[in-house]
Parts: C-alpha cells; structure tokens; sequence
C-alpha cells in the first residue's frame, strides 16, 4: 500500500462522506468553533452533559473543510461520547491520532486536530478551567 | 539563438536542464512544479554565482581597505546596476536592496505614510492583492486615522475601474497601491492607466511588481509609478533579497525606515545625520551574496528573454484553461487567457483544496491550496480557499497534463 493510499484509507473516505454527530444541539452546555487560517478549515463543536454535569452525554460537530479535518472530527464524536468532561478536555492527541491511524506531514496534522482543539476549548469553557499549555502548540488555530 | 520572423521563442525544455531540481523524482515520478507563483526554482549560472562570490569575494562592503571588500562592494553595487537596468529605473541610487517586496511596501508605508497620512485621507488598495501590498497601507492608515479603499473585481477577476470616480469622492486620495499581476488569478491590471488616475487625484503609486517582474518587461519610467517593489526568490534569485525602486524625489524627503550602522553619514552623542541614497534605506549588512544571486537571475532572464517569457506562459494559460476546462466540476477563477500571466486558479466541486493538492502530490504534482495570501479575494470569491497552478519558464506541456491526469486520479479518490 503507498503513502497515497494510507492517507485516503477507506475509513477515512467513509467518516468524511457519511460523518457521525453531524449536526447542532440546541442549548448546548458547551460549545467552541475552530478555524485554521491556513486553509479555511471551519468546524464548531457543541456538548450536552447529562444529569451529573459532567458525562458527554450528546456531542456533535458541524462545520466545512478538507477530507482529514472532517473525518477526524468525526472519528472524535464516537470516541468521546459518554466519557466525561475532566477526562476529554485533557485527551492526549495520541489516542485520536491512533484512531485515524495514519501518517500525516505537520500541515495536515493541524487539520486532523483542529475538531480535538476545538472540543477541549468548549470544555474548558463550559467548566471556566485555564486553557492548558498544550494547546498552545497550535498558534494558527483561531479559537472563538 | 536563431531569431525568426522577429522574436525568438523560448525553448522550455533547454531551459530545464539548468535547473538541477528536476534531476529527481517525486514519489517516484517525474516532478511537475506548477507553484512558481510562490516561488521559482533556481538555475544553475545564479546557484554558482553565490558560490563563486562566497569562495573568492566575500568580505563585508563599504568599509573595509583590503582587496577582498573592495571586490565584494564591486560585485554588490554591480548587482544594483543590474536591477536599475531591469527596470529601466533612472538613477541606480534609486535602487535599495531589501529583504523581499513585503519588506520594500512597508518600507514605503512607513517612511512615507507615517509622515504623508493623516485623519480624511484616503489609501486605495484593491480586492486582488497580496497581503504584502494591503495589510501594510490598512495598518499605517489605522495608525495615522486615514482610511483604506478598495477597487473591486468584475466577474471575471479583472479590476472594475467604473468605480473609481465613485472612490474618488470618498475622500482626499493620497496612496493608490497595487499590484501588476495578481498572484491568485494572473489578472494583468492596467497599472499606466491606474497611474495616471492617481496622479490626478494628487496621490503617489505604489506598485507591487513581485508577480510581474519576473515574467514580463517591468520599466518603471514608462509606467510612471512612484514605487515598484520586486522581489528575488520569484525571479529565479535566492530567497532573502527583493529591491525597492523609488523616485528619487521621495527618496530624499522620506525618513529612514530601519536605523542603525551603514545608514548614517555621522552620529553624535545628541543627533544622527542620515547617509545618501541608497544607503539611507539600507541599514545593517547588506544581504550581499543574495544581491549577487540576483544580479545572475537577472542575466538569466535577460538572456531567455523577458518576451519571449512572457509569450511562453501565456501559451501555457491557454492550453492549461483549454485541458482544465474538461475537468468534471471544475470552477476555473479569472481573465481569459489573452489577459491573464500563467497563473491558473480553480476548486474542484466538492473537494477541499487540501485534499486536492495532497493527491496531486502524491503523483509528483506540486501545486498551491489555500488562500494564496490573498483572503480579501477569497471572501470576494465565497470560497475558502483555491488550487493554483502556476508556470514558468522551465514549464514544459507534460506538466500540465501531468496535473490534468492527477485531477482523474483525485475524483477517483473522492468517488
């Protein structure tokens, strides 16, 4: 298999035509939108806890972008979905890189992490905790 | 060179074997560079002659007493005589090397907007430029409180100059910038014309030649600017070197943009007097073997023939627009190809960019996605970004078939 074929892998053509959580939440108890600049990738996350404050009970994304930054986002929403607040918002980029299971070049991983980016800052919000150091590794994403 | 019924065509292909980068593979196949629009390759006579100043020449210029300074300020302000005849400029004190044409429109927005600008002045940029020739003029207008003014696009990507008399109105015209070649579309902006209707507003104009220069004849004189900004490294010259030519005029009224050491004529404890032209808007070490690349790209080009050049790509722009235009759900931005450079701007429907250009890559493709430096444009366009295709000399036909066979391949992907 070449690089080529990697990179476009089946699952990740079938996440960017058919993405899971696709869609708003109306009220949501948190949400972020994300942009990278550098190729107008755009995705806005939104999170409903349930009852204890804190389980991702409903997650979902919307947004328009490249092959990779849609399908990674989508890859994201199954990943999270139940686990809590505490535990995503510091979710090692490892795990997500794992799961899309691909080699990306630097510019493409910052497509790839732009819907985790974007999820985290909802969470961070929502609970009024400090952005951590780590995302300040991704300078050309603008975060609203 | 043989020379036929009066101009001589360009041979794309000798041309190539200069250029040692095309000696390899991309992911084992031919490499078809399609992105000279960001940046040129380099041919061999400039790549020597940097290694040849470096190996026999180099000292710092300007001051020192011994032989190897003295050759070193020959083959500097050498390299300045070769610009000033590039662009057919008057003076070669008109003529201040700086790092690329960024560094030559701040230099112009500073030096002369800080001191020329003020509250109820107007700065005309257009929806087609680089962000090197807009952010500049939107910066220093907020700075001093004058305002920033935009000439837009017609459907086609060309400059819409019916609304000038209505941007005349808006306020008192001090600045109009703007580019000759449009990096995004390849738009060939009538900038004579545009010259004379800010000459008669009583403003100065800046043009920001980078995408022109290196593939047509740029002669200052006969386009009446005030500034024009070139930059090296699109040019086949090396990264890091670009050149700034001013009317002399200005020059002299302006105050320095960078002070420092080389700049001045004497510093005393309580005041600093400046040097002459063009040492004035050169402080610190000169970018010396970059100046000397230069100079060598400018032979070169000068030796292809900038007309022939030009005709070569516009060649090219016909056939890409011809061969493209099959593409399914191709969207192709821009002038038709009697007016535009070789440059070639498009979406595939449905298909980022990104993913466009990635695949490409992977077939020895290299092209540009993303906004091209130019987001006012993209606005304009409702898009968030384009693929662009772009030629040069050492552009062959394969190539661009090459891009058209990629783009099978990318809709095979996305199937």
């Amino acid at each position: 298999m070449n690089e080529f074929d990697q990179m476009y892998r089946e699952v990740i053509l079938d996440h960017y035509k058919n993405p899971r959580g696709h869609g708003t939440i109306e009220g949501a108890d948190a949400e972020a939108e994300g942009q990278n600049p550098l190729c107008g990738d755009e995705v806005s996350i939104y999170v409903a806890f349930g009852e204890d404050g804190e389980t991702i009970d409903e997650v979902k994304f919307s947004g328009r972008g490249c092959a990779i930054s849609q399908a990674a986002t989508s890859m994201l929403m199954e990943m999270v979905q139940g686990r809590t607040a505490t535990e995503v918002s510091v979710l090692e980029k490892d795990e997500l890189l794992e799961e899309i299971g691909i080699p990306l070049t630097p510019v493409r991983l910052k497509c790839a992490m732009l819907g985790l980016t974007t999820l985290k800052v909802a969470l961070h919000k929502a609970k009024g905790t400090p952005l951590p150091q780590g995302l300040a590794g991704f300078d050309e994403l603008e975060l609203i | 060179m043989a020379v036929a019924a009066g101009k001589a065509k360009l041979d794309a292909r000798a041309l190539r074997a200069d250029f040692p980068i095309f000696e390899q593979q991309i992911h084992g196949k031919p490499l078809a560079f399609l992105d000279s629009a960001a940046s040129s390759q380099k041919p061999r006579q400039m790549l020597e002659a940097m290694t040849e100043f470096y190996s026999t020449s180099y000292a710092n210029v300007h001051r020192g007493v011994y032989v190897l300074a003295e050759r070193a300020t020959a083959a500097l302000e050498g390299a300045r005589e070769k610009v000033r005849a590039f662009v057919n400029a008057p003076d070669v004190r008109e003529i201040i090397f700086v790092r690329n044409a960024t560094e030559a429109i701040n230099l112009v927005a500073y030096s002369w907007g800080l001191n020329n600008l003020g509250p109820g002045d107007l700065v005309v940029v257009t929806e087609l430029e680089h962000h090197s020739n807009f952010v500049p003029w939107q910066y220093i207008a907020g700075r001093v409180g004058a305002e920033l003014a935009l000439i837009p696009l017609t459907e086609e990507g060309e400059l819409d100059l019916s609304s000038l008399p209505e941007i005349a109105r808006k306020g008192n015209i001090k600045v109009v910038a703007t580019n000759q070649v449009s990096n995004s579309l390849g738009t060939i902006n009538p900038v004579e014309r545009l010259v004379t209707w800010a000459h008669e507003q009583g403003a100065i104009f800046v043009c920001d030649a980078a995408q022109s220069a290196p593939h047509m004849t740029v002669d200052v004189q006969a386009l009446g600017a005030d500034f024009v900004a070139i930059s090296g490294h699109k040019m086949c010259g090396p990264s890091g070197v670009g050149a700034l030519w001013g009317r002399s005029e200005h020059l002299l009224a302006m105050e320095p943009f960078l002070t420092g050491g080389h700049m001045i004529s004497s510093v005393r404890a309580d005041k600093t007097t400046w040097g002459e032209l063009p040492h004035k808007f050169e402080a610190g070490t000169a970018p010396m073997a970059e100046a000397v690349g230069l100079g060598a790209a400018i032979d070169y080009l000068n030796a292809a023939g900038l007309d022939a050049i030009h005709d070569h790509e516009q060649e090219l722009a016909a056939y890409a627009l011809g061969r493209l235009a099959d593409v399914p759900g191709i969207t192709l931005y821009g002038p038709p190809a009697e007016r535009r450079a070789g440059i070639v701007s498009f979406n595939i429907e449905g298909i980022h960019p990104h993913d466009v250009a990635q695949i490409l890559d992977m077939q020895g493709v290299a092209i540009r996605a993303g906004h091209h430096c130019c987001q006012p444009l993209m606005q304009k366009l409702g898009v968030a970004a384009t693929n662009r295709a772009s030629f040069y000399l050492y552009t062959v036909r394969e190539e661009i078939d090459q891009l058209v066979d990629g783009l099978a391949a990318v809709h095979k992907v996305f199937a």
